[in-house]
């Protein structure tokens, strides 16, 4: 992890992510392997000793303490003068924008505001590193929508290192250098968001990132960077070899339903369907088209609204088509 | 404004209104009857009890009469001796003059013998002079103290049972004097009896806390298991329990034994750990441990470990974490369980009793005692006055300081 | 099917005779004694016995632990339910005096001893008052370990004073009564004096001085089931109770102990009826039978307590379950050791040398 990165840990619940960042905090002994601080080992070190700063699901703020007498917790432990841990509470206080409320107890406190002592609270003693498991988990959308920005100016401001966890994806995007996605206790893959987005590595995180049409089938030959599929339905594929076994191996393949055009244009693609439409939902900025493709009734294509869109009507026959690297194969 | 039937919408919500007070009133008022018999009513006739001195203007009414003009020099005149043959002669017949011995027997020893020894003669005295014949019959007659110490129970109230429960009384003029020094017993008791009880709630914190806090962190199944040894206790009879102890400590019981089977101790120099002070102390801590343990545990329950783990990624160590963020948070359970636990003890009885020896009782063994066996109500009344007060008094002191809303039972 | 029918004639049967029973004006009396050991002798020797020969009566047996609280707290409230109660001669006394007992005029009352002695000069001397019917002599005596001692073994008040001779653990009751005056008896004042010494300033100071010579070596009981446990257990090696249940753990549980007749003290336990009682009629030929010279001998079959009356005690037989010879075990026997304790004493001194005992204890 680079110095300054917003590394966010994304994996739906019990896939380890949570483990991890108590492991990283040292509230988990790690089973085997070494956790590394700035090129020194931590294993050992107990969790008071490791400078990590750490926002909690429900932030964890000291009901019998005000905010201020929160906020200088950790500066009356690491025995800091008085004047100067005052100071600094008051700076923690302004970044988050809640001068006045020192004196508050937490419970007087809005959610938000609970939230923004949180993350006050554990940059508060300057620590390298921050780990926040869920923060905004509690709160309602628009005001989540509100503290990941705000999240993300203090960590853009403050320059420290945030490991962050989350199950919401949209969060992650938005937020995120990079995204570690976990399933089973294992990391998936890490990478920025659009690679995530737009490369993922497997079927899990093709599936759990963003929307995706899964369509699986068996291998029948490989060209170098392309691949064709049997698909299980019926019919032929052309398709990005990523992750695939070799000739005769399953495959699943991904392929985003904004990526799939209708009526392309004749010969450009090497994959085009004659497919009925089964449902259409209309979303304002496109509308989502359930078609019946080769029998795979599932299949989702994305119209975006815009001038001159291709008029389609429910029952009704369409081409769809897309490009081979749109057309991911990835393992079964 | 009017409702469908044509009424006032103001009148037709009052009646429903009325209608459901009226039903809420019923409800309770099963509850509100037990309490006032049960609880209000009794406390109220104790209090009364501890002042009431109606027996000696009840049963003598012509010579606490007579009495109301004596100067209180020398011995009364013919006319009131005449009045108090004329009362023991009826209070001798309406069988009402023993209330007179045995409330005067209180006061002055022997007092007893005095008037039940008079009510034997009366019938033989028919006509005066009664001056001398009452003397003849008793020579306490003859005395100015007996004539004075009647004078000073003419009152139907009087305040002499609570000098007494603090060991004073009046003297024979009715000044407040303190009592000869060997009938000095109820001050030391209770002061016993109070600093008996907040060690033995500080006791049960120190080893209630660390179970309540196992049981709060332990899982579910190791929890309840341990619940169920915290309330196994509870569900023994005391006696059993008591009687328990008693077999663990006594100098040839189980705790005695196994320590000089270590070799911790001399065979004959076992020490003593019942029949006193410490018996009382140990088997009361036990007894009340599960008062001190369950208001802690649910207060303990709602405390979510991440708050012990904020506070260490903050930079405390444990026990810093410990006693600046969980102990904080614990404090309403402590409270109750001390409130709990400090006034169980403070009017227990039947513990002490069995295991307490002399220097292990309370203060309710002597009330016990004037309430079983020798019968002065009044003063056992006063005993439990001072007592109830007290504790009232603790009890408001505690919510000056702590406040009783932050008081939480479970 | 025939079963269950005859079952159900019979079960009518019972209903109907008990409705049958019942408007035949049957008299529950509430008869309250102390429980335990000494109520089962009751039962078998007056209880039961009555109640075969009078069927209308249902005797119902309630226990307390003694003291007057209940018959006062009942009679204060106006509703009195006990019609018969077991006190110790002191209660009954004072009792008296209140106005909580009916006076009774016992050789009106009484049935006389079989060959023909007035009820007022059978039952032994000293033990009849105006509310009171004697049933039984006890004896608070002392008891000692056998096993305790080598060599010579405790006989006397003094012994049982005396730490140096015979150490060890004492248990007393906690109580002034009695204990003062063996203080005085073990101090050399003479069993008939007693209460004469005790009556002066002195003499008080002489008892508690004398008792402090072994306070620090006693265990205090208020519950009588405590020093026959307090012996069986070895914590204590002299103990003094009520002779009935030092008897039950010699002679059936077989422990190690003995008695020490010097001294013992003895008192009376007898009826008293209530005044406000609602059956005095049917409770006075209940106690006329009851304290009879044959039931009277026939209690001491089940518990070692002499029958009050003197013409029972030639009847004392053998004890019932287990057929040991009752008349050595009787206090009666030894009532030349032993001393009648003052009621009139008591009743008047009783409340400030409690309150004194209590503080003396304290120090």
């Amino acid at each position: 992890m680079v110095r300054g990165e917003f590394l966010t840990m994304l994996g739906p619940s019990g896939s380890g992510k949570t483990t991890c960042l108590m492991m990283l905090a040292g509230f988990e002994a790690a089973t085997h392997g070494e956790i590394l601080l700035n090129g020194r080992p931590i294993n050992n070190v107990p969790p008071h000793k490791r400078g990590i700063g750490m926002v909690f699901q429900n932030y964890a703020l000291f009901p019998h303490m005000t905010v201020a007498e929160n906020l200088a917790f950790p500066l009356q432990v690491r025995r800091m003068g008085r004047a100067e841990a005052e100071e600094k509470v008051k700076r923690a206080l302004s970044m988050v924008r809640l001068d006045s409320f020192g004196n508050r107890r937490p419970a007087q406190l809005s959610g938000g505001q609970q939230q923004r002592v949180a993350v006050a609270r554990s940059l508060v003693f300057e620590p390298d590193l921050v780990l926040m498991d869920e923060p905004l988990g509690a709160l309602d959308k628009n005001l989540r929508e509100e503290m990941q920005f705000e999240i993300k100016h203090i960590h853009e401001s403050l320059g420290v290192s945030v490991v962050y966890v989350t199950h919401d994806q949209s969060e992650a995007l938005t937020m995120s250098n990079r995204i570690a996605v976990f399933d089973d206790g294992i990391i998936q893959q890490l990478a920025s968001p659009p690679t995530l987005y737009e490369r993922p590595e497997n079927a899990f995180v093709a599936a759990f990132i963003g929307e995706n049409n899964k369509l699986t089938g068996r291998i029948t030959h490989v060209n170098g960077q392309s691949c064709t599929v049997d698909l299980d339905s019926g019919g032929t594929v052309q398709a990005l070899a990523v992750n695939i076994g070799g000739i005769g191996e399953r495959t699943t393949l991904s392929l985003r339903p904004e990526r799939v055009l209708i009526n392309p244009p004749a010969d450009k693609y090497p994959n085009a369907f004659e497919a009925k439409v089964e449902e259409l939902i209309y979303l304002g900025d496109h509308i989502r088209t359930r078609i019946n493709f080769a029998g795979n009734d599932q299949f989702v294509v994305k119209v975006p609204n815009a001038q001159g869109h291709v008029v389609i009507n429910e029952g009704g026959a369409v081409r769809v088509g897309w490009a081979m690297e749109d057309c991911r194969a990835l393992d079964a | 404004m009017r409702a469908a039937d044509g009424t006032p919408l103001k009148v037709s919500i009052a009646r429903a209104m009325r209608r459901n007070r009226l039903l809420a009133l019923g409800l309770i008022a099963p509850l509100f009857f037990f309490i006032l018999f049960s609880f209000i009513v009794p406390i109220v006739d104790m209090s009364l009890r501890s002042i009431d001195n109606s027996v000696v203007p009840g049963v003598l009414p012509n010579t606490t009469a007579a009495l109301r003009d004596w100067d209180g020099e020398g011995l009364p005149p013919e006319a009131t001796f005449a009045a108090l043959a004329a009362d023991i002669n009826a209070g001798r017949e309406s069988r009402e003059i023993g209330k007179v011995a045995t409330r005067l027997n209180y006061e002055v020893s022997g007092m007893r013998g005095t008037i039940m020894g008079t009510a034997r003669k009366i019938a033989r005295i028919e006509e005066g002079p009664y001056k001398e014949a009452l003397i003849e019959a008793n020579k306490d007659w003859g005395e100015t103290e007996t004539w004075l110490l009647l004078k000073r129970l003419s009152d139907p109230y009087t305040f002499g049972y609570y000098l007494n429960a603090v060991d004073m009384r009046f003297d024979s003029v009715g000044n407040v004097v303190a009592q000869p020094e060997f009938r000095q017993i109820y001050v030391n008791l209770f002061i016993r009896t109070l600093w008996m009880s907040l060690l033995i709630t500080g006791l049960t914190i120190l080893l209630g806390y660390p179970i309540a806090h196992l049981m709060a962190t332990l899982p579910l199944r190791y929890s309840n298991l341990l619940m169920i040894l915290v309330l196994l206790p509870f569900w023994t009879s005391l006696l059993v329990r008591t009687t328990a102890w008693i077999v663990m400590l006594q100098s040839e019981g189980v705790i005695n034994s196994l320590m000089v089977w270590i070799g911790l101790i001399a065979n004959d120099a076992r020490p003593q750990l019942v029949h006193n002070k410490i018996g009382t102390i140990i088997a009361m801590t036990h007894i009340l441990l599960p008062f001190m343990v369950l208001p802690l545990y649910s207060v303990m329950k709602t405390i979510p470990p991440s708050y012990m783990r904020a506070a260490r990624s903050l930079g405390a160590n444990q026990l810093t974490a410990f006693v600046r963020v969980y102990m904080p948070q614990t404090m309403a359970g402590v409270g109750a369980g001390c409130i709990l636990v400090f006034i169980l003890a403070i009017g227990y009885y039947i513990t002490p009793e069995l295991v307490g020896g002399t220097s292990g009782t309370l203060i309710s063994n002597l009330i016990a005692y004037h309430m079983q066996q020798s019968l002065n109500w009044s003063l056992a009344a006063a005993l439990g006055v001072i007592l109830l007060g007290t504790v009232a008094a603790l009890y408001f002191i505690y919510n000056r300081i702590v406040g009783i809303d932050n008081m939480k039972l479970g | 099917m025939k079963n269950t029918l005859r079952y159900t004639t019979v079960g009518l049967a019972g209903v109907v005779a008990m409705a049958f029973g019942a408007s035949a004006q049957a008299v529950d009396l509430n008869v309250v004694s102390w429980g335990g050991a000494y109520t089962a002798s009751q039962l078998k020797a007056y209880h039961q016995p009555y109640m075969k020969a009078n069927s209308d009566v249902k005797l119902n047996s309630l226990d307390y632990s003694g003291g007057l609280a209940e018959v006062r707290a009942q009679s204060e409230a106006g509703n009195v339910t006990w019609d018969l109660v077991d006190v110790v001669v002191a209660d009954a006394i004072r009792g008296c005096d209140e106005g909580l007992f009916m006076e009774v005029d016992h050789d009106a009352l009484l049935l006389p001893a079989p060959d023909g002695t007035p009820p007022t000069e059978d039952f032994l001397e000293g033990t009849l008052s105006d509310c009171f019917i004697p049933q039984i002599i006890y004896s608070f005596a002392f008891a000692y370990r056998t096993d305790a001692f080598k060599g010579e073994q405790p006989k006397t008040m003094a012994d049982v004073f005396d730490l140096k001779k015979f150490p060890g653990k004492r248990t007393l009751q906690r109580s002034p009564v009695n204990n003062l005056e063996w203080a005085l008896i073990a101090d050399g004042v003479s069993v008939d004096d007693v209460y004469d010494v005790l009556d002066t300033p002195e003499g008080i100071e002489r008892a508690f001085a004398k008792l402090g010579t072994i306070k620090s070596e006693v265990i205090w009981w208020t519950e009588g089931a405590v020093p026959a446990q307090l012996l069986a257990d070895g914590e204590v090696v002299f103990g003094n109770g009520y002779n009935g249940r030092l008897f039950s753990a010699i002679e059936e549980e077989k422990q190690p102990l003995a008695m020490i007749w010097d001294g013992q003290v003895l008192d009376i336990d007898g009826w008293s009826i209530p005044a406000e009682g609602k059956n005095k009629e049917e409770v006075l030929e209940f106690v006329k039978f009851a304290t009879d010279t044959q039931r009277l001998a026939d209690q001491a079959k089940y518990i070692s307590y002499g029958p009050a009356r003197e013409s029972s005690l030639p009847l004392v037989s053998k004890h019932a379950e287990l057929g040991i010879d009752m008349e050595p075990h009787m206090p009666t026997k030894y009532a030349d050791q032993g001393f009648l304790t003052n009621f009139q004493w008591w009743a008047d001194n009783r409340d400030e040398l409690n309150e004194r005992f209590e503080a003396w204890l304290q120090q």
